[in-house]
């Protein structure tokens, strides 16, 4: 019999810094050269568990352990993560701070160098790994120089190099872009088939880890493993919702037609899943639901005519890009990495400066405005929100703002509180902020703009890092934002679920302008615009083909309708 | 966007490129202890002379360092003028003769050559070593820097957090900017426009993020160098290291050359200054 590479045994663990054990009688067994999706909200402990297996725990996080734990022959009670960082890789979610070298080449070698290793041995190494990841006309790019995906690649090569048999992954997808998430889910599987790694991806969007087969998903909640089976096994029991994991879009589709998932065959692939009665019954729902024609808004509040911009002047980021914003839009702002999306806010901001065009907010010149002026128009809203906190109470950060406009303290407080009561945040106003989640501190950052009142907010990832119930949970706060207090919200994204779920209007950046500008559905079943924007083709529209359905972006249009209904009536 | 540093490396294909990054560093501590502790004009002129050699040889344009360059000669400039306010007859005292220009050595302020003379030597001291900084920094490949600190005997600890530093520069600049201008558009003002106090207060607003988000990315770099065994072993190797070639080691002879003949002129000039009015 194998003996498994990883085992935990009744094992807990609870941080020196916590009251309560945060891992409860985990039972598991991996085996070499099996590959392992451990999935779970926020807080349910499986990045914890990710550093018990790389012994960050407990050298780098003291606390206490119960019940036994051995990873490749150590037990993680008295291994180091020097010792342990000869068996298992690590390679972290941000792939640009993990990144420590100042060029490609040298960050590939740093173990190496870390191990006193020759010059003509370092080189050789570096060569190869650089060959085998595609990263051989980067080595001497700084890290400045190089994309999201390839500076994974780059940490890929770093772990690779130590020839190390087990490779954990922590949230591989969170800061890359459709296109080069699908790519890097490629390449593990390749690698992993290859090198016969033993492979554990932490990362709860199921959906993109299941594009290549997985042999094993443990699925874990408040510390304790709820789910631990083949994937088909789990996604059959549909109970993704309750464990606040994201179904795949597929399989919500099927069961929305009256599909029992129970009768479907190989499910865990929208390319593999099969059944008796899916084409009659996918065939039957969407003759049954008529497409409605939602009500967009028409009446303009900005208006963008042939932007220019560039950073250095021979390569123009922004180039005769015209777009209208109407009043109450919601809409998703989506493009390749790189592609100017981040470039764009800053210009309507004013923190960066036009080298040529016109910006009128309703009919305003917005070139005549100020940074501070136009925020009272537009509020922008980063993606860290440890970036825009400068406060330690919650209501002052709110406060802030209106108090540098020199309003009285009586008009100050009625403003915030009504701000607060909006977001959801009244209860906790005199709270410190470092007690506040990820998401609430987002939150608390959305609040401080909104309450400047502005006509237009812009989002950049609102939902980037947060599990199915908080990603829900902002959604429907910006949701009922748009509808309730008619702010026009535009949100730059990777997410194709959240472009595709909550937004009416998708405009897609390629090439310094606007390469389509409509319904979210027709973006994501056109496939030259997928492929020029590095976007990922929605299961929904595999599904439609595969059944052979009269036309997949009806499908998609139908199956957003049906579930923006579902939705409200909740 | 400005991501270029003050003085930046460029490759260029000379033989002070080609050098190791620590014979260029030990050439340039050598030649700036001996050169500041020596008062000997004949020495100074004649490793003024070698440097500006090094300096035409290094390609490097006038351009490229201008800035820098303006702003060392201001400094000198100022320094000169107080030294001669503070002591304006220090050169009387070294040289124990007075040979003078204006007015008489009984006055607080008076000009002798002795005074200009010392200060002539002053000036060399600044503008000798100059030439060999910008030859150091510009020819090596920043990434080399911490190998050649490693090498000169510096730990590697220390050496690697000047790599490191390099490294994320860029990014805490770029941090800078995100948040400042975010906190702007909250209404702090910044500008010239505000007065004092605010601009002040402001600046804090901008402080108190940008230190919490450089504390996150800390603990992230330090996890991932430990996770790749960064510290364990009492030494390291250098992927960039250059390692010593035969100009390296003609370099170094010439350099203690050098500074054996700084050395030679104490014991001729029994002291460190060389006395031409005797």
């Amino acid at each position: 019999m194998v003996e498994p590479i990883i085992s935990f045994k009744d094992f807990g663990f609870q941080y020196d810094s916590q009251s309560e054990p945060t891992l409860k009688h985990i039972n598991l067994d991996i085996f070499p050269g099996e590959k392992v999706l451990l999935a779970g909200p926020s807080g349910s402990g499986k990045s914890t568990l990710g550093r018990c297996i790389n012994g960050l725990i407990p050298q780098s996080y003291p606390g206490e352990i119960t019940g036994s734990a051995t990873v490749a022959g150590h037990d993680i009670k008295d291994s180091s993560i020097f010792e342990l960082s000869f068996s298992v890789g690590t390679v972290l979610q941000d792939p640009d701070s993990q990144f420590v070298g100042l060029s490609v080449k040298e960050d590939i070698a740093f173990s190496l160098e870390n191990d006193e290793r020759s010059q003509t041995e370092m080189r050789a190494a570096t060569k190869k790994w650089a060959e085998r990841l595609d990263l051989k006309p980067l080595l001497d790019h700084s890290p400045q120089g190089i994309s999201g995906g390839q500076k994974q690649r780059v940490a890929m090569a770093g772990v690779l190099i130590d020839e190390s048999n087990i490779l954990l992954f922590d949230e591989p997808l969170a800061s890359l872009d459709p296109a080069s998430g699908k790519a890097s889910i490629e390449l593990i599987d390749h690698l992993a088939r290859q090198q016969n790694l033993t492979v554990v991806i932490i990362e709860h969007r199921l959906e993109d880890v299941l594009q290549r087969p997985i042999d094993r998903l443990v699925v874990l909640k408040d510390g304790e493993i709820v789910g631990n089976d083949k994937p088909s096994a789990i996604l059959k029991d549909s109970l993704m919702q309750q464990l606040g994991l994201r179904e795949p879009l597929y399989l919500s589709a099927l069961q929305l037609a009256g599909v029992k998932l129970a009768d479907c065959e190989n499910i865990d692939s929208v390319e593999t899943v099969a059944g008796d009665n899916i084409e009659s019954a996918l065939q039957r729902w969407t003759a049954g639901v008529t497409l409605q024609e939602p009500a967009l808004p028409t009446d303009p509040l900005l208006t963008l005519k042939n932007l220019n911009f560039s950073y250095n002047r021979n390569q123009p980021v922004i180039d005769g890009l015209n777009l209208t914003i109407n009043r109450g839009d919601m809409l998703s702002l989506v493009g390749r990495n790189g592609t100017g999306k981040s470039t764009l806010s800053n210009l309507i901001t004013g923190f960066l400066k036009l080298d040529g065009g016109a910006m009128k907010l309703e009919g305003q010149d917005l070139m005549q405005l100020s940074v501070k002026e136009r925020a009272d128009h537009i509020g922008y809203i980063l993606q860290d929100p440890n970036q825009m906190i400068s406060k330690a109470m919650i209501f002052d950060e709110v406060a802030a703002g209106l108090r540098l406009r020199g309003l009285t303290d009586e008009e100050v407080e009625h403003q915030v509180n009504g701000t607060l009561k909006v977001c959801g945040l009244y209860e906790f106003r005199h709270w410190p902020i470092s007690a506040l989640s990820f998401g609430q501190k987002k939150r608390v950052t959305i609040a401080a703009i909104l309450v400047l009142n502005p006509e237009m907010i812009i989002l950049d990832e609102p939902t980037a890092g947060q599990d199915l119930r908080h990603y829900t949970e902002m959604m429907n706060f910006l949701e009922k934002l748009n509808r309730e207090q008619r702010v026009t919200i535009m949100l730059i994204t990777h997410d194709m679920h959240l472009m595709l779920e909550y937004t009416q209007r998708a405009v897609v950046l390629a090439d310094g302008g606007v390469l389509m500008d409509a319904r979210p559905a027709d973006v994501l079943t056109n496939e030259a615009v997928i492929e020029k924007a590095a976007l990922a083709k929605t299961s929904l529209f595999t599904l439609a083909e595969r059944y052979h359905l009269p036309s997949a972006l009806d499908f998609v249009a139908k199956f957003v309708q049906t579930e923006r209904e579902v939705r409200s009536h909740e | 966007m400005n991501s270029q540093l003050l003085i930046g490396y460029t490759v260029r294909d000379t033989f002070l490129n080609r050098l190791s990054g620590s014979t260029k560093l030990i050439g340039f501590v050598a030649l700036s202890i001996i050169g500041m502790v020596t008062y000997d004009t004949r020495f100074l002129l004649g490793v003024l002379l070698i440097s500006l050699i090094l300096f035409h040889f290094s390609k490097i344009k006038y351009h490229e360092v201008a800035f820098v360059l303006q702003v060392i000669v201001a400094f000198a400039i100022l320094n000169l003028v107080m030294v001669y306010v503070f002591a304006p007859s220090y050169g009387i005292t070294i040289y124990g003769t007075h040979h003078m220009i204006l007015g008489s050595p009984d006055h607080y302020f008076n000009l002798s050559w002795e005074q200009l003379f010392y200060e002539f030597n002053l000036l060399l001291k600044y503008i000798f070593a100059v030439p060999l900084a910008l030859i150091f920094l510009m020819t090596t490949n920043p990434s080399e820097f911490a190998a050649s600190l490693n090498k000169i005997g510096v730990s590697y600890r220390i050496s690697y957090s000047v790599a490191i530093a390099l490294r994320y520069i860029p990014d805490v600049q770029n941090d800078y900017r995100t948040i400042s201008l975010a906190q702007q558009a909250r209404g702090y003002e910044i500008s010239r426009k505000a007065k004092l106090m605010t601009r002040a207060r402001g600046a804090v607003q901008i402080i108190m993020p940008l230190i919490l988000s450089s504390l996150d990315r800390i603990e992230i770099i330090s996890q991932a160098m430990e996770l790749r065994r960064f510290g364990h072993n009492k030494k390291r190797t250098w992927y960039m290291a250059q390692p010593f070639k035969r100009n390296d080691y003609l370099a170094l002879i010439i350099i203690v050359l050098i500074v054996l003949v700084g050395i030679a002129l104490f014991k001729v000039n029994g002291g460190r200054f060389w006395n031409p009015f005797k």
